[in-house]
C-alpha cells in the first residue's frame, strides 16, 4: 500500500513554536491515515508531551515520523530523538508523579498510555530517543516491531 | 447582563466581562509562551475586576496535554485565592477521553458542558460551597 503524501517527516524541536508545529503535523499525518478523532487526539496529545520533554529536558532535538502499513491497517510512528543528559533512571521516570523539574510527572507514563507501542532507548550523556506507533485501527491490535 | 467589547484582551485570546463573571475563550493550538501569559493576565484580570466567576471555555481547544492542563488548574487555584470560582467549559469529548487516559485529573477544576450551563452554575450555585476566599462575594 502507497503511503500518504505529507506522512513522513522530520521536524525540529527547539522552540516552544517547533510543539505547535510537531502537534499540527500529527494531527494532519493521524488525519491522512485515517485515524479517528478520538485516536488523533490521544496520539497529538502524547506527541505533545514527548516533543516538550526532548525541549526541555534534553535541550532540543528532532520528531520524525513514518507512515505504516500492516495488512490493511494504517500506523503512524513518531520517533523523538535527542543528545541531551538521558534518563537515568527510567522506571522511576515512567512512574505517574516523577518529574525532575517542576512538572506534573505525567508526560511519559501518560504518553504511554495514550498510544499502542512505546519504547525508550536512553543512555545517559548520550541523548534520549522514544518511538511510539498507533494504528488507525485498535482491532485487531497488531504487534509489529518498529 | 452587561457586554463589555472593549474588556481585556490577552494576544489573540478573547476576554468578555459579563456582569459578574469572565469570559475567557480559549482557541486552537496554543503556544506555552501564550499560555503563561495567560495564566498570568487572567489573574490581573480577575484581581482588578473583583468578579466573582471565572468561565474558561475550551470548545475550541482540540487538544489539552499535561502543561496546557497545569496552566488551567493554576488559574483556577489562583481566581480561588481571590474568592472567585472558576468552570472550564465545552470540553470536547476526545480531549476528555485523553486527559483521562493521559492520567490527568486536575482537581479542583470544574467542569461543564458549555459555557450557558457555567453561567447558570455560577450564578445558582452556593455561595458557602467552595472557595474561602479572603474577601466577601457580593452578588
Ligand atoms: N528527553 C528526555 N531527556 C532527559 N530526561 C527526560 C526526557 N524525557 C523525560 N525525562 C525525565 O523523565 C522525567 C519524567 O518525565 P515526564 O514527562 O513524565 O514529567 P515532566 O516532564 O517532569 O513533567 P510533565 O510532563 O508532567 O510536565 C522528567 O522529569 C525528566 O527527568
Ligand atoms: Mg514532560
Amino acid at each position: 500500500m502507497e503511503t500518504a503524501a505529507g506522512v513522513d517527516a522530520c521536524l525540529p524541536i527547539r522552540s516552544d513554536m517547533d510543539l505547535v508545529w510537531v502537534r499540527q503535523h500529527v494531527r494532519q499525518a493521524a488525519g491522512l491515515l485515517g485515524f479517528g478523532l478520538v485516536e488523533q487526539t490521544k496520539l497529538v496529545t502524547a506527541a505533545s508531551e514527548l516533543a516538550r520533554n526532548t525541549l526541555v529536558h534534553g535541550g532540543g532535538g528532532r520528531m520524525e515520523t513514518a507512515g505504516l502499513t500492516n495488512g490493511h491497517t494504517r500506523g503512524l510512528r513518531l520517533t523523538f530523538s535527542d543528545e541531551g543528559p538521558g534518563i537515568p533512571d527510567l522506571e522511576r521516570a515512567l512512574g505517574d508523579g516523577y518529574t525532575s523539574g517542576d512538572g506534573l510527572g505525567m508526560g511519559l507514563g501518560g504518553a504511554r498510555r495514550l498510544v499502542h507501542e512505546f519504547a525508550v532507548d536512553s543512555t545517559p550523556g548520550v541523548g534520549t530517543k522514544v518511538t511510539v506507533v498507533s494504528w488507525a485501527d485498535r482491532s485487531p491490535r497488531p504487534r509489529g516491531e518498529f | 447582563m452587561n457586554h463589555d467589547l472593549s474588556g481585556p484582551v490577552t494576544g489573540h485570546v478573547p476576554v468578555l466581562r459579563l456582569g459578574d463573571v469572565l469570559l475567557v475563550t480559549l482557541q486552537g493550538d496554543l503556544h506555552d509562551s501564550t499560555a503563561q501569559q495567560l495564566q498570568q493576565d487572567i489573574g490581573e484580570t480577575v484581581a482588578g475586576t473583583g468578579v466573582s466567576g471565572l468561565v474558561i471555555d475550551i470548545s475550541g481547544v482540540e487538544m489539552v496535554d499535561s502543561f496546557l492542563g497545569r496552566v488551567l488548574a493554576e488559574i483556577a487555584a489562583r481566581a480561588s485565592l481571590l474568592a472567585a470560582r472558576t468552570v472550564v467549559a465545552g470540553m470536547r469529548p476526545a480531549v476528555a477521553i485523553t486527559l483521562v487516559e493521559l492520567g490527568l485529573t486536575l482537581p479542583g477544576l470544574r467542569t461543564a458542558l458549555s459555557t450557558e450551563v457555567a453561567m447558570d452554575l455560577l450564578a445558582g450555585s452556593d455561595p458557602a460551597s467552595r472557595s474561602g476566599g479572603p474577601r466577601q462575594e457580593s452578588r
